[in-house]
């Protein structure tokens, strides 16, 4: 594989042609176009741009969008600017997943079933004050793909906790201060596995470290038919403390170190895992992370490193990741 | 029969049954394409009477939709109307507050859902019985709300609702007493469908979700257009009170009876006591209008029937030449008193009319002739306080005054027991 210097990526100018992704070509599709107000290096601008493209090519263009209220809203919609080429509907940020469900009931009744239903927000959006509706849509197996943008934090408020922030993260509700700096060891809560555990027909979690696999799955969600979710771990180079040119590059650790596990389900079942292809100690993740600086300095904090280790070791042995 | 109208209009359908069901039919004639159901007193007979309309398939195509909270009930609504769908849902009380957030949404996107509210009390304490003080809760969220007096108005302002909605382009809340028009099985005259479809035409959204003509709707919007964009919130309900008597009117002419408005009068043409009231309490209150008139006091009534928009002139037109008003009304704003009154006021303000409010019915405690009677004795004679709290137990609230602490629910229902 021609991969570019220093990297495993694959460099698309040294593809052929029909290879070449389709982001490269002049005629892609445009979901979200240029010139919105996302930070320098945003994961979510790019993870949503490559995920609505791909469901716009999946289905011909017949595609409206609900959005929860966050950082994608604001960034791409500063009234009287908008950057969404498709339909698109803000309401609140708790109900993106019932708005769907909505508009999905609408196009039934109006016997409009070729346009397609995308619902989509971010981690607090869908993790914590919008699950209600998302385990609604879920378990009524609403015609909805539902999308959400994991950065592990109310990144739009200026980087509070979430119920998908990783321990021992700092954020301006968990700071690195006291005997035990950081978010907490918590149980967590993995929506993937939730929405797996609602036995829908397709769950899959994807990252923005491998954007032909986001798209791949985006359009094998739109082969199917009943309520899917796409969990996309997108990097915040804000809420993180991390380089913007890095934001690819720590989202593969993510996944190298077994973390972020990605995965493919189907009706409950775990069918399909992307194997780590260079294993990493979680310690290359988070070291270059100014959110988990006060692991590494004053003193470096070896028990809880290893306590996250053994988080991704779980994984790995979980999902059979290696 | 209402005098005045084409008899070749007047196709009766009579039938006695429960206010619920009336309303779930009536829906249903207005032939919704998304309903949002979840279930709460006292308003599930309604979604219960939907949902077996739309499992027969008599809707068709309809989707009825069992949702896991009040709040998604409201968003699919949205939802459903921003991509051009016609949209019903009902609640109430805590089911209201509950969809609050998605309530002031609704409005603000512009988006005509109708959505009854049987009216019913907010706890805590915890309390199934009817007040107003739900559908009070949500005055100024931008819904139209309309007050019926009975089921058969229940009926026909629901299909004057939709019309309403979609003319305008915003939501409108009919709100009915919960238990006291709900649940009570009166006559109605249902409408026929060819009726109905002539008189309400299909939705034709003024913005869609539409892939061949994409929009963002709900972009946000600063300090720079915020008031203006809410002002034309304010310009659509004044516009309101304009379509909704052109609509009453444009309803009397398909069906052969008046319902809906802004105000209804009764006997108020030279009455020197008024008594302003909305929902069904207004039967009690005429009867007790007609003996007072018998015992030769001039005494008349006027039932709010649009409570937004406030129909100002209308009121003040309707009170202006009174020398008194009593506002009884089944809410309370804690801290201050009537709410109903307020606006009352304003409305009559400069015309030196002396107003009081009586807080009235709280919680389903009955609103008896006999309390009327007295209530209006007294202000007649002048000894009404400016807020009175009808048939209230001061005894009961002197007791736990006194106490130095405890949870007050409880111990005034201990105090209630240990009288029996």
């Amino acid at each position: 594989m021609p991969y570019q210097t220093g990297s495993f990526a694959v460099g698309n100018r040294l593809l052929p042609v029909e290879e070449r992704t389709t982001q490269a070509s002049a005629l892609r599709a445009n979901a979200i176009t240029s010139g919105h107000r996302a930070c320098q290096g945003c994961g979510e601008a790019l993870g949503a741009r490559y995920a609505l493209d791909a469901a716009v090519r999946a289905t011909d263009g017949r595609l409206i969008a609900a959005n929860a209220t966050g950082c994608l809203e604001v960034f791409s919609t500063p009234y009287p600017e908008s950057s969404w080429q498709v339909p698109w509907l803000h309401s609140l940020f708790g109900n993106a997943p019932a708005v769907a469900t909505g508009m999905a009931a609408a196009m039934k009744a109006k016997g409009r079933t070729d346009v397609r239903v995308i619902g989509q927000g971010g981690d607090g959006g869908t993790v914590d004050i919008g699950f209600a509706c998302l385990s609604g849509m879920f378990e009524r197996n609403d015609d909805v793909l539902y999308i959400c943008y994991d950065n592990e934090g109310y990144m739009n408020t200026g980087v509070q906790r979430s119920g998908a922030t990783p321990p021992a993260a700092r954020t301006a509700t968990t700071e690195a201060v006291g005997a035990e700096p950081g978010n907490v060891f918590g149980q967590g809560k993995s929506a993937p596995l939730i929405a797996l555990a609602h036995e829908i027909p397709y769950v899959a979690t994807a990252t923005i470290a491998d954007l032909h696999d986001l798209e791949a799955k985006v359009e094998r969600a739109m082969t199917l038919r009943g309520a899917r979710y796409l969990h996309v771990l997108v990097t915040c180079p804000l809420g993180w403390g991390a380089a913007a040119c890095d934001s690819i590059g720590i989202a593969r650790l993510a996944t190298q170190t077994g973390l972020f596990p990605v995965f493919e389900g189907r009706e409950g079942d775990v069918t399909a895992v992307t194997k780590i292809r260079r294993p990493e100690p979680v310690e290359a993740y988070l070291r270059p992370q100014r959110r988990f600086r006060h692991l590494f300095e004053p003193e470096p904090r070896t028990d809880v490193i290893a306590r996250v280790q053994a988080r991704a070791d779980r994984n790995i042995a979980r999902f059979g990741l290696l | 029969m209402a005098a005045g109208f084409p008899a070749a209009t007047l196709r009766r359908m009579l039938r006695q049954i429960e206010g619920s069901r009336a309303v779930a039919e009536t829906v249903a004639l207005c032939r919704p394409e998304v309903i949002g159901a979840y279930p709460i007193s006292p308003q599930t007979h309604i979604v219960e009477g939907l949902s077996a309309l739309v499992k027969t398939g008599a809707l068709a195509p309809c989707e009825f939709i069992n949702v896991e909270s009040e709040f998604a009930a409201m968003s699919v609504c949205i939802g459903a109307s921003a991509a051009g769908a016609r949209t019903y849902t009902a609640t109430a009380s805590q089911g209201l507050l509950y969809m609050a957030e998605a309530v002031y949404n609704a409005s603000g996107l512009g988006l005509p859902v109708v959505m009854t509210v049987a009216n019913r009390a907010i706890g805590s304490p915890i309390n199934i019985w009817n007040d107003h003080s739900d559908a009070m809760s949500q005055r100024d969220c931008g819904w139209v709300q309309l007050y019926v007096e009975s089921n058969q108005e229940a009926l026909d302002v629901h299909i004057q609702a939709f019309k309403l909605a979609e003319r305008l382009s915003l939501p409108v809340m009919v709100c009915m007493d919960g238990f006291i028009l709900t649940h009570a099985f009166e006559r109605v005259d249902l409408p026929d469908q060819a009726q109905v479809d002539a008189f309400l035409p299909p939705y034709s959204p003024r913005q869609v979700l539409d892939p061949d003509a994409p929009l963002s709707i709900g972009a946000m919007v600063g300090p720079e257009a915020f008031a203006e964009v809410r002002y034309l919130m304010h310009a659509k309900q004044i516009e309101a009170l304009d379509a909704i008597p052109e609509i009453a009117g444009e309803f009397a002419q398909t069906f052969g009876r008046a319902s809906g408005g802004l105000v209804r009068g009764y006997r108020t043409e030279d009455a020197e006591t008024v008594v302003v009231a909305l929902g069904s309490l207004l039967g009690t209150l005429e009867d007790v209008v007609d003996e007072l008139r018998e015992g030769g006091d001039r005494v008349g009534a006027l039932a709010v029937r649009c409570f937004r928009p406030w129909p100002a002139e209308e009121v003040s037109s309707a009170l202006g030449r009174a020398k008194r008003v009593i506002v009884v009304e089944k809410a309370f704003a804690v801290g201050i008193g009537g709410i109903v009154g307020l606006n009352v006021r304003l409305a009559l303000e400069g015309l030196g009319i002396d107003v009081r409010d009586v807080v009235a019915g709280l919680g389903g405690r009955a609103i008896t002739a006999a309390s009327l009677r007295h209530m209006l004795a007294r202000a007649i004679a002048g000894e009404l306080e400016p807020l009175t709290f009808l048939d209230m137990d001061w005894a009961l609230v002197a007791r736990e005054l006194e106490r130095p602490h405890g949870p007050h629910a409880e111990n005034m229902l201990r105090d209630l027991a240990g009288r029996l």
